[in-house]
């Protein structure tokens, strides 16, 4: 398969900015959980804060870039579905993911209060 | 030609009689190792995750409304169901970070091997991060 849309590397240099980020994101919901969510806390973390912002945009993206690549794996080897088709939906899948989570971040950073 | 798709296309036989099941025990040998495992709870966890993951921007996103819709969706998410299922999502991230910092390493790094010491870290870190967010949700 041609390297370029086989996805191999996106795959990898996306893990290990998402290794990072996830970590993080593990220690946080573990830390921010406590008794359960509220909006209220979660927006007085979150609301306005651009290294927040800028963290949660680069995880979004990565994730959008990590997951289509995983999805169309499974789609080639357990569906046999391949060719261009698999790698056009895929490819549609990273763009849906990715404006639905940067969708989400603004919510939570730049949305009304 | 590997063997198995040999044996798809029906070309493997037997001293002339084709196996009932082709492929069958070369596959059940080849499965039967903790790497195999690793493999099947990274592209589970994987799958998991990705269906987990549209559901998940859609509910932030309610903050768009204000921060009444978003506490609104969130007493929903008070339901044992949901908790649970949080929490099972909680312990397969970590399960596929660390599964997945083992490929990484695997590949980029000068090792070989199957490296069931990363294995075992992937089980056992999936289970502290799980243990940990149930013991933090109820404190």
């Amino acid at each position: 398969m041609n390297a370029a849309i086989s996805g191999w590397r996106v795959q990898r240099i996306s893990a290990m900015v998402l290794a990072l980020c996830v970590s993080v994101h593990l220690v946080t919901m573990i830390v921010v959980v406590h008794g359960g969510l509220s909006a209220g806390a979660i927006l007085a973390r979150l609301h306005g804060n651009a290294a927040w912002g800028l963290f949660y945009a680069v995880f979004v993206l990565a994730a959008a870039a990590h997951v289509p690549v995983g999805l169309r794996r499974i789609a080639e080897e357990w569906l046999g579905w391949r060719g261009a088709s698999v790698f056009a939906a895929s490819l549609l899948v990273g763009v849906v993911l990715a404006l639905a989570g940067l969708r989400a971040v603004y919510a939570l950073i730049g949305g009304p209060l | 030609m590997s063997e198995l798709d040999a044996a798809r296309s029906g070309k493997i036989t037997d001293g002339g009689v084709r196996r009932k099941t082709p492929g069958r025990r070369a596959d059940a040998r080849a499965r039967n190792h903790p790497a195999w495992w690793a493999f099947l709870v990274h592209r589970l966890s994987g799958l998991a995750l990705a269906i987990f993951l549209p559901m998940h921007f859609w509910a932030l996103g309610t903050a768009l409304h204000g921060a009444a819709a978003l506490d609104s969706f969130l007493a929903v998410t008070r339901q044992p169901a949901f908790v649970f299922a949080e929490w099972g999502l909680v312990t397969l991230l970590a399960a596929h970070l660390i599964g997945g910092v083992r490929i990484l390493l695997i590949e980029y790094r000068p090792w070989s091997g199957l490296r069931k010491d990363l294995i075992a870290l992937t089980a056992g870190g999936a289970l502290v991060a799980g243990l940990a967010f149930a013991l933090s949700l109820t404190l």
